[in-house]
């Protein structure tokens, strides 16, 4: 493939960001909206492009004569040479996980960018303050992202990694006068940034035993036994390969280096991903623009970690520790977010609840999956909810968003029964509630439906654990549906309008996502992208992914999920006690859940009181008192030594004179000892 | 002599000083300061051009542009000059941050003295990176070193009498222990029964063709070497100076000190104490890898939690500058190659930091993180600036510092004892650390509501000041976005045969 | 009787130590300026007189002195202008009453 398409994808957004943050200013917002959203469209179409081609040319660079899809490097320029094997370079790697991402993360970002249009303006049309800057940040993120996924090797995502890091921190902190949006930004880069240290020490480790960044290296391992058919450079893999298998790998600290690499490498991916005790900034994030949550917190930037584990998925293979811990970490933050979602009030919270637990099962899903299983069918299912959730998450905060617009509030109570009034709203917010759900046939029944049965096959306490926690996020949704869109109106107060669906600008993302949710779940991803590029079905058409379903696994999560939907439409459909008589009858539990199991408490003690407090305070006391006051003694007793021995220059010169008598008296008296 | 294209890295500034005791006017000197300045940017570009093509063209001698002019006879003193990758890139840091600060320095009292005491200074910065004859050097370092005590003492603020004294009295302490170990050093530079010498490459040649600084000497002269420079260069326990004297410092003196002074100090422990004592440098690295490892964590926790914007950034170039020290002390090429980008990256980030610094206390009148808020509505084109620098100082990519960071890292990981391990995770530690101060000062300056109702009015930044502005931000966004050029113009450097020739892998 | 040298150096170290006692032991400044020109006329004695005895042919010692009277004088003169112009500030003549620009 000509490199030309894949440059001009990541260029094109970096430009529009140079050109609207420093001209920005200068243009008028309706102009900069329009540029902004148009170049995103014509990446978006160019995006399209280039994964059309990868997966539907044919074109013996991304398929061979077996029908097995091959990972392949478009370009790759040096960047920046450590040593003659360590070189950071800038490069496309096209692959089915990067062709995927590509179109996610640009129609996502498109819709955002067209959305945004009419959300980042009053009722009257005023546009907000910085609309123009809010665009060029946009557009800084999509470039970051779109370079993080396509990365070559571990370096580049990882200089991308950062820079999606700081774009989501300038975009959280978007108003920046409002204390709270200030701090919530202030803690996203600072915890995900103590994530990226494990994750740098990873790179680290792992570049110096393996003597490379790039990931086709890495990648291309393989565990034994097991062809693997990407794209490989046969020297450096045959060197990993040994290296491997003259284990005991060199050991790192108490553990095999592997362990140690890919176990930190991961926590770079829970910072991003949110996963327990690395999530609590992503409550927070909901403090930036609803667009932006959409696109950064639900979409994108926070799937970067399952990305991750993907991208390293042949090297996590060969270690059994680091896929168990992923699971249990990915179980165990499904069903906290999930709890703790069924209780929230701000309705952005509740979805940033449900990103946290649907990106949860996303990971628990690579973490169980196994070659030997359905051909690895766990990462299959982790990429196919991974684009799923993409569109249905959007789909609901854009919704969000609107909703947002139009009251004026983030908390469900200022809404109710808002389905007569914002029809459009109301059944595409329904929409994406029925796909996170997973009823059939919307998008997250099938993804949802592998993802289980991955896990089923690999343990059955993990699949009832994950179904429970199915069961929990069909039931908070639509809690926060019927607490929306039913129960009794407000009163419109005097002299303001009744709400109402906003402008096509931000309809029209909503119902194309919409649809979009609706089909997204025939689209036969087992034959586009499989942990080693091995179509998983013969041949395929519109219903394969029916057919393929395990319908044992399908019907159970299928009635847990309308079990928990109509104990939702009896507790929230209309007002009454039940919900007020659960939360009595479990105080304690209640209580923590609202207030997030008090990890943030927890994280203010450590930073406040433990890092500021034991440390950085004492640490600057001891530099103003210990060190420079040492520096200051050293001052002071020089002077003090020049007081003391001043009196002997009296000045006196009587004084003088005497001492010099005694002296010649004492000194001839000595010689004249001595001659005699 | 004046054929040679390193001594108008003198005689310009000498120039420029001349100009100045003929100014009439502010105006005058303005024109001088500027003229010179772009003169001199302009020769740091030609010599690197010059020395690109040269190295191209297959010229493979460790410095070029080589000339020797004796000066004392007796003892063999010479004005040397000769520069390779390393020096040309301090060279250009030097130009760079002289321009800016000239621009900085727009509206200063009594301009045209402090132009020649701040010129004054920069005559010794350039001299000391051109020179290659141990003692010029060192008459260059002190050059450099006077001339503060008067900029902070005269053009300062706040306790400027007590922070002009206390930093040139401790980089004169440190000088006190540079100059006995380079008498040292002169006296064994040449085996018995030859002429003892000053210069810096016969030195090295000598040392490692006939070990004629024997172990003993140099267990005994490194560690002297290192202190003394290592005071300049910010050394945990001698950093105190650091705080106190930028913070009273004015503007540009902050620039250059923190941007171009405190690198002489990375510098000669790379050129003079590790270049001429491998052995003891190989052997004692490890006691101030744990001195400069303190520097970075102790530095970046200590800068969060000041008020003080100026004390902020001192504290966080104790843990930059810790870092270069601390890669030097890595020995080999990647990490050398890193101490030696981050030299550039924080000497401009920092000048870059300053500078901002200094043209809000002249606005706000206060320099109190907790005074001031919401700057960033204000004072748009300063924040923007600020933010930037935050993001160079916590190593964003497409900025100067994660290239050097990245570097230094990846260099030190390549020892694999469970020492050098744990201090470079140590390091690895304070980019967490250096985002929790660098984002609690913009968080509370720049963003939230205006906090002082007076500062609605104030002025965003003039002409001058974004062009001093302006060229810093260009300059670190180019090492980070084109950080193979400068790694691989230092790189040559240290390439394997100079390695060797010291003695080391 | 013959004058031997010894007539001359007596009343020369006498005047010596006359000038090294009023030196040490007054403390008005002009009287500490005369024993200091006691102490120089002795010294100045010791060098005619040994120019005489020692060296009879030659004029060294007597040139020597020479020089001396007239550094004496200007010595005087500048001190002199020194103690009045302590005087002046001061009003006080006693030189440990002068403490003024001590440290």
């Amino acid at each position: 493939m000509e490199p030309v398409i894949p440059i001009i994808i990541l260029a094109l957004p970096l430009t529009m960001f140079l050109v609207l943050g420093l001209l920005g200013h200068k243009m008028a917002h309706r102009t900069a909206g329009i540029l902004g959203t148009l170049s995103m469209g014509v990446t978006m179409v160019l995006a399209y492009i280039t994964t059309l081609t990868y997966f539907f040319s044919g074109s013996s660079e991304f398929i061979n004569e077996e029908g097995v899809r091959l990972q392949s490097v478009i370009f790759n320029w040096d960047w920046l040479a450590f040593t003659d094997s360590l070189v950071i370079r800038l490069g496309f790697l096209l692959d089915p996980i990067s062709a995927l991402l590509l179109v996610v993360i640009t129609t996502i970002s498109f819709m955002v960018h067209l959305y945004s249009n009419g959300y980042m303006r009053d009722h009257h049309g005023v546009w907000e303050t910085g609309f123009q800057r809010f665009y060029a940040f946009l557009s800084l993120f999509s470039f970051s992202m779109l370079g993080l996924v396509v990365a070559t090797n571990i370096f580049q995502m990882y200089i991308f990694w950062e820079l999606v890091g700081a774009s989501s921190y300038l975009l959280i902190g978007f108003y920046y006068t409002k204390p709270s949006a200030v701090s919530a930004s202030k803690k996203a880069f600072i915890v995900t940034r103590f994530a990226d240290l494990g994750f740098l020490i990873g790179i680290l480790v792992l570049s110096f035993y393996t003597g490379t960044f790039d990931f086709t290296n890495f990648t291309s391992t393989g565990v034994e036994g097991m062809a693997n058919v990407y794209q490989v450079d046969l020297t450096t893999a045959e060197g990993i390969r040994n290296w491997i298998a003259s284990s005991p790998a060199p050991v790192f600290m108490g553990g095999s280096v592997l362990t140690w690499a890919l176990v930190l490498i991961f926590m770079g991916g829970m910072g991003k991903s949110a996963m327990m005790p690395l999530h609590i900034w992503l409550p927070d994030a909901m403090e930036g623009p609803t667009p932006v949550s959409a696109l950064i917190h639900a979409a994108t930037m926070v799937v970067a970690g399952v990305f991750l584990v993907a991208r390293l998925f042949p090297l996590y293979l060969m270690e059994e520790v680091a896929l168990n811990i992923i699971t249990v970490v990915g179980a165990l933050t499904a069903f906290y977010a999930a709890m703790v979602a069924c209780v929230q009030v701000d309705i952005k919270r509740v979805l940033a609840f449900s990103t946290i637990s649907q990106i949860a099962f996303m990971m628990v899903s690579l973490g169980v999956a196994r070659p030997e299983f359905h051909h690895g069918l766990g990462y299959m299912a982790a990429m196919f909810h991974l684009f799923t959730h993409a569109m249905f998450k959007a789909l609901l905060f854009l919704c969000a968003g609107a909703l947002i617009h139009a009251i004026g509030s983030n908390d469900y109570t200022d809404m109710h029964g808002l389905r007569k009034h914002m029809p459009v709203t109301h059944v595409t917010f329904l929409i994406g509630c029925l796909a996170i759900a997973g009823i059939i046939p919307f998008a997250g029944f099938f993804s949802k439906d592998e993802i289980l049965t991955a896990v089923f096959g690999q343990s059955i306490f993990w699949y009832i654990w994950m179904s429970a926690v199915a069961g929990l996020t069909a039931f908070y949704m639509f809690r926060l549906y019927y607490l929306i869109f039913w129960w009794k109106e407000h009163k419109t107060p005097e002299g303001h309008h009744a709400p109402h669906d906003q402008l096509w600008t931000m309809t029209l993302p909503l119902v194309i996502l919409a649809v979009v949710s609706c089909v997204a779940g025939f689209v036969p991803f087992g034959n586009l992208v499989t942990w080693n590029g091995h179509p998983m079905f013969e041949s395929v058409n519109f219903f394969t992914n029916l057919g393929a379903l395990d319908w044992s696994v399908a019907a159970i999560s299928l009635a847990v999920a309308i079990l928990a939907i109509i104990l939702a439409t009896v507790m929230y459909k209309k007002e009454n006690p039940l919900p007020a008589k659960m939360r009595s009858a479990l105080p304690r539990l209640w209580d923590w859940c609202y207030h997030r199991f008090y990890w943030d408490e927890l994280y203010m003690f450590i930073t406040h009181k433990i890092i500021f407090g034991c440390i950085s305070r004492p640490i600057a006391w001891f530099d103003r008192h210990v060190i420079d006051g040492s520096m200051d003694g050293m001052a002071w007793v020089t002077q003090r030594i020049s007081f003391a021995i001043r009196g002997l220059q009296s000045g006196n010169i009587q004084l003088y004179v005497w001492i010099y008598l005694v002296g010649v008296i004492l000194l001839g008296a000595i010689t004249a000892v001595c001659l005699l | 002599m004046f054929s040679n294209l390193l001594i108008y890295f003198v005689v310009i500034p000498l120039l420029m000083l001349a100009g100045f005791a003929i100014c009439k006017n502010i105006r005058q000197v303005r024109t001088v300061a500027v003229a010179g300045s772009i003169l001199l940017v302009g020769l740091s570009v030609w010599v690197l051009c010059d020395y690109l093509a040269l190295r191209a063209a297959g010229n493979m001698e460790e410095m070029l542009f080589r000339g020797d002019w004796t000066w004392f006879a007796p003892l063999n003193i010479k004005l040397s000059v000769g520069v390779d990758g390393v020096s040309i890139a301090m060279l250009i840091l030097s130009s760079i941050i002289v321009f800016a600060g000239s621009f900085a320095s727009w509206k200063i009292d009594d301009a045209r003295h402090f132009f020649m005491w701040l010129i004054l200074l920069s005559t010794g910065v350039y001299g000391f990176f051109i020179c290659i004859d141990l003692f010029t050097m060192f008459m260059f370092y002190e050059v450099a070193l006077i001339p503060m005590y008067l900029l902070i003492g005269v053009w300062g603020t706040g306790r400027k009498e007590y922070s002009a004294m206390k930093l040139t009295l401790m980089l004169m302490g440190g000088s006190a222990f540079l100059m006995l170990s380079l008498i040292g050093i002169y006296y064994h530079s040449a085996p018995e029964g030859q002429a003892l010498t000053w210069n810096i490459i016969d030195i090295a040649r000598n040392v490692e063709e006939t070990q004629c600084i024997s172990k003993g000497w140099q267990y005994f002269l490194f560690p002297m070497c290192f202190v003394g420079f290592g005071v300049l260069g910010a050394m945990f326990p001698f950093h105190t100076w650091s705080p106190d004297g930028h913070a009273c410092a004015p503007t540009a003196v902050s620039m250059l000190h923190a941007g171009v002074l405190m690198k002489l100090g990375g510098y000669g422990c790379f050129r003079v104490a590790m270049y001429l004592m491998p052995q003891a440098a190989n052997d004692l690295a490890w006691i101030f890898l744990i001195l400069t490892g303190i520097s970075v964590v102790y530095g970046a926790f200590s800068a969060c939690v000041q008020t003080d914007l100026k004390y902020i950034n001192a504290y966080s170039s104790v843990s930059h500058c810790g870092m270069v020290l601390f890669a030097i002390l890595m020995i080999n090429t990647t990490a050398l190659t890193g101490a030696i980008m981050q030299m550039l990256s924080h000497g401009l980030m920092t000048a870059l930091f300053f500078a901002l610094i200094g043209m809000i206390y002249g606005r706000t009148h206060t320099r109190d993180i907790r005074l001031m808020g919401g700057l960033m509505k204000i004072l748009p084109f300063l924040g923007v600036g600020y933010v930037i620098a935050g993001m160079a100082s916590l190593g964003l990519p497409g900025l100067s510092g994660f290239v050097a960071e990245m570097t230094i890292f990846v260099g030190s990981f390549e020892h694999t004892d469970m020492f050098h391990r744990v201090f470079t995770i140590v390091a690895c530690c304070s980019i967490v650390i250096t985002a929790v101060y660098i984002l609690r000062t913009v968080g509370k300056l720049l963003f939230g509501p205006v906090l002082d109702p007076h500062h609605a009015e104030l002025t965003d930044a003039s002409w001058w000041e974004r062009l001093s502005t302006i060229t810093l931000i260009l300059s670190v966004a180019a090492i980070g976005c084109f950080p193979n050029f400068f790694e691989s113009l230092i790189r040559f450097t240290f390439s394997p045969e100079i390695f060797r020739a010291i003695g080391l892998n | 009787m013959e004058l031997t040298i010894l007539w001359y150096l007596i009343p020369s170290l006498l005047m010596f130590c006359c000038g090294v006692y009023g030196f040490i032991t007054r403390k008005n400044m002009i009287a500490m300026l005369i024993s200091l020109e006691l102490m120089l006329n002795a010294v100045d004695i010791n060098f005619v007189v040994f120019n005489r005895f020692l060296f009879p042919g030659e004029l060294e010692g007597m040139f020597f002195t020479l020089f001396a009277i007239a550094l004496a004088a200007a010595e005087t003169a500048l001190a002199i202008a020194i103690i009045i112009n302590v005087f002046r500030v001061s009003e006080k003549i006693d030189v440990d009453d002068v403490t003024k620009m001590k440290f």
